[in-house]
């Protein structure tokens, strides 16, 4: 433990466009190895269901080139989560750009391909041995659910990295995976101590966002035995003790303990000091091992297909009985489905949901200004059918009860909704929901991320 | 004074799918300090404001980022039919205008 082990964040996310001139400034610095996620759960769960991530192949291939190109070999890049959800179909997606790239540029290159889409025999089986346990505000998981389900990863820590890493490769490409563990596994095994690695993780996984100010910029760090240093590259960006600090907050329920697959990451006691004029000095984090290796399962399913009316309304009589008219116009819609399309759709089988923009659509229940009227209140109303079709359908019998809805005041026909399109709806497609807020304990981790080596050019 | 007069940045953020976490922080060690000490940040007030039970809500002050943070369970999972703000950004307005009383 002589040398300190020095990393490279090569940006927030692998798509999200890396930026050169400080990545090149991070590089001089001779990392150990360069990492960065390609994903996050909070895109929502329109990816993992899709099978399709949230950049365009453009953007990823962007990046990914610069890695190919600017890294040189015997560094080792670990790319995670990839293509947002980190399922097969994404890994895929990504993988065959790496393909196109170093055919286009001539390399050839080592793949380590660590996969993370769960099996649902598997899962099934892990349920009746009780080794499936429900996060915080977790929805109902059962046989059923699993069946229903679209996709389901399993979010992988930093040992199927380091196996990986074993096979001489020149990159790791892993699906669903802890962005911090793409940062831990290399120090862990090299024998620095645990908490500060998955602190430094931590702190660089989102790139610059760490900064005082979020500017473009590439993040480096080192660990030392008992510190690491945090380094940002780029015009204008600097790390105080206090932003660093703060970023633990970031997206994070609890700010000072970490949940990661083989312990806690636990920061309460940790240290921030000002290094140099950019650069801060961690020290402090612990590491608790659990007593079960848990993996978190992500999953979802699909919600139907949608098709969605937008428009508004300006008329103050009846924005001031809103809430009873646009109770009144769902009732007749409800009723015209019924009487049109009952023998194709059950009333369980169809919803629709509105949203009221200027008035709840954002808060919804926790509005407190609820009673303070708008001007103008805008309403995208949602309807969701078994298919694409019937999702149409029902839209198209939505248009006249939401048009011409009388109100009292006014005698005659009006037309009370001021559609913003013609054809009035916009077809959505399919769309998904989670269905899963679970931690799996598998026997071994490797019974769920299975690694196979690919080689191009 | 408001919350929002004094702090760096209010703000709300999904913390998983099925949570939501705000985040009040503050740049001024000494404006921490006095609305820490003033009390007027803790479980009640904030779950109040946000509407949820107030056992439902993890709080925490946090020294050395010059924040406090409060976590409750989504109304709605993110992504939900019903669900209208996917990655829980805007959901911090009611904290805004918290009275944290007058700065020395």
């Amino acid at each position: 433990m002589s040398e300190a082990v020095r990393f490279v964040c090569s940006s927030g996310a692998i798509g999200a466009g890396i930026d050169l001139t400080s990545f090149r400034e991070a590089m001089s610095r001779e990392p150990h190895f360069v990492a960065s996620d390609a994903g996050t759960i909070d895109a929502g769960p329109y990816h993992l269901g899709a099978g399709r991530g949230a950049y365009g192949r453009e953007a990823l291939r962007h990046d990914l080139d610069i890695l190919m190109t600017e890294v040189p070999k015997g560094t080792p890049v670990l790319i995670g989560s990839a293509d947002t959800a980190g399922g097969d179909p994404h890994v895929d997606r990504m993988l065959d750009i790496l393909r196109e790239l170093a055919e286009v540029r001539g390399r050839k290159i080592r793949v380590a391909v660590v996969r993370s889409e769960q099996s649902k025999d598997y899962l099934k089986s892990l349920m009746r041995e009780g080794r499936i346990r429900p996060l915080e505000n977790a929805p109902e998981f059962d046989e059923a659910a699993i069946d229903r389900s679209t996709r389901i990863v399993g979010m992988m820590g930093a040992e199927p990295l380091q196996d990986a890493l074993k096979l001489d490769v020149d990159f790791v490409l892993a699906g669903r995976c802890s962005d911090s563990a793409l940062f831990a596994a290399v120090p862990i095994m090299r024998g620095y101590p645990e908490g500060l690695a998955w602190h430094a993780g931590k702190i660089v996984e989102c790139g610059t966002l760490t900064c005082e100010t979020f500017r473009k910029g590439t993040m480096y760090g080192e660990i030392h035995g008992d510190h690491a240093i945090i380094t940002p590259f780029g015009n204008g960006v600097k790390c105080t003790p206090q932003s660093v600090a703060s970023h633990s907050l970031y997206e994070n329920g609890d700010p000072y303990l970490h949940r990661e697959s083989s312990g806690t990451l636990d920061i309460t006691h940790s240290e921030f000091t000002q290094h140099d004029p950019v650069s801060v000095k961690i020290s402090g984090a612990r590491y608790i091992p659990a007593e079960e290796y848990s993996v978190k399962l992500e999953g979802v399913e699909l919600a139907g297909y949608q098709s969605v009316i937008i428009g508004g309304i300006r008329d103050p009589l009846m924005i001031r009985q809103y809430d009873k008219w646009i109770g009144e116009v769902e009732d007749e819609i409800r009723q015209k489905v019924q009487r049109v399309l009952g023998d194709q759709v059950q009333t369980s089988d169809w919803r629709i949901d509105i949203h009221a923009y200027g008035r709840n659509a954002v808060m919804g229940a926790r509005e407190p200004l609820i009673n303070e009227p708008p001007h103008e209140i805008g309403l995208a109303v949602c309807l969701t059918a078994p298919t694409q079709e019937l999702a149409n359908k029902i839209a198209e019998l939505s248009r006249q009860p939401l048009l011409h809805h009388p109100i009292p005041e006014w005698s005659g026909s009006i037309t009370g909704f001021a559609c913003l399109f013609n054809q009035a709806y916009i077809e959505r497609g399919p769309f998904w929901r989670f269905c899963v807020h679970h931690v799996a304990l598998p026997h071994d981790y490797r019974d769920m991320f299975r690694t196979e080596v690919v080689t191009f050019g | 004074m408001k919350l929002h007069e004094c702090a760096s940045l209010i703000r709300s953020k999904n913390a998983g799918p099925f949570s939501l976490t705000f985040d009040i922080m503050f740049s001024d060690a000494k404006v921490y300090e006095h609305i820490k000490a003033s009390g007027v940040l803790n479980v009640a007030s904030l779950s109040a404001l946000l509407q949820c039970s107030p056992n439902q809500m993890q709080f925490f002050e946090c020294d050395n980022a010059l924040a406090f943070k409060a976590t409750i369970p989504r109304a709605l999972p993110a992504g939900d039919p019903a669900d209208a703000d996917l990655h829980g950004g805007q959901q911090f307005a009611p904290l805004l205008d918290i009275e944290v009383g007058e700065l020395d």
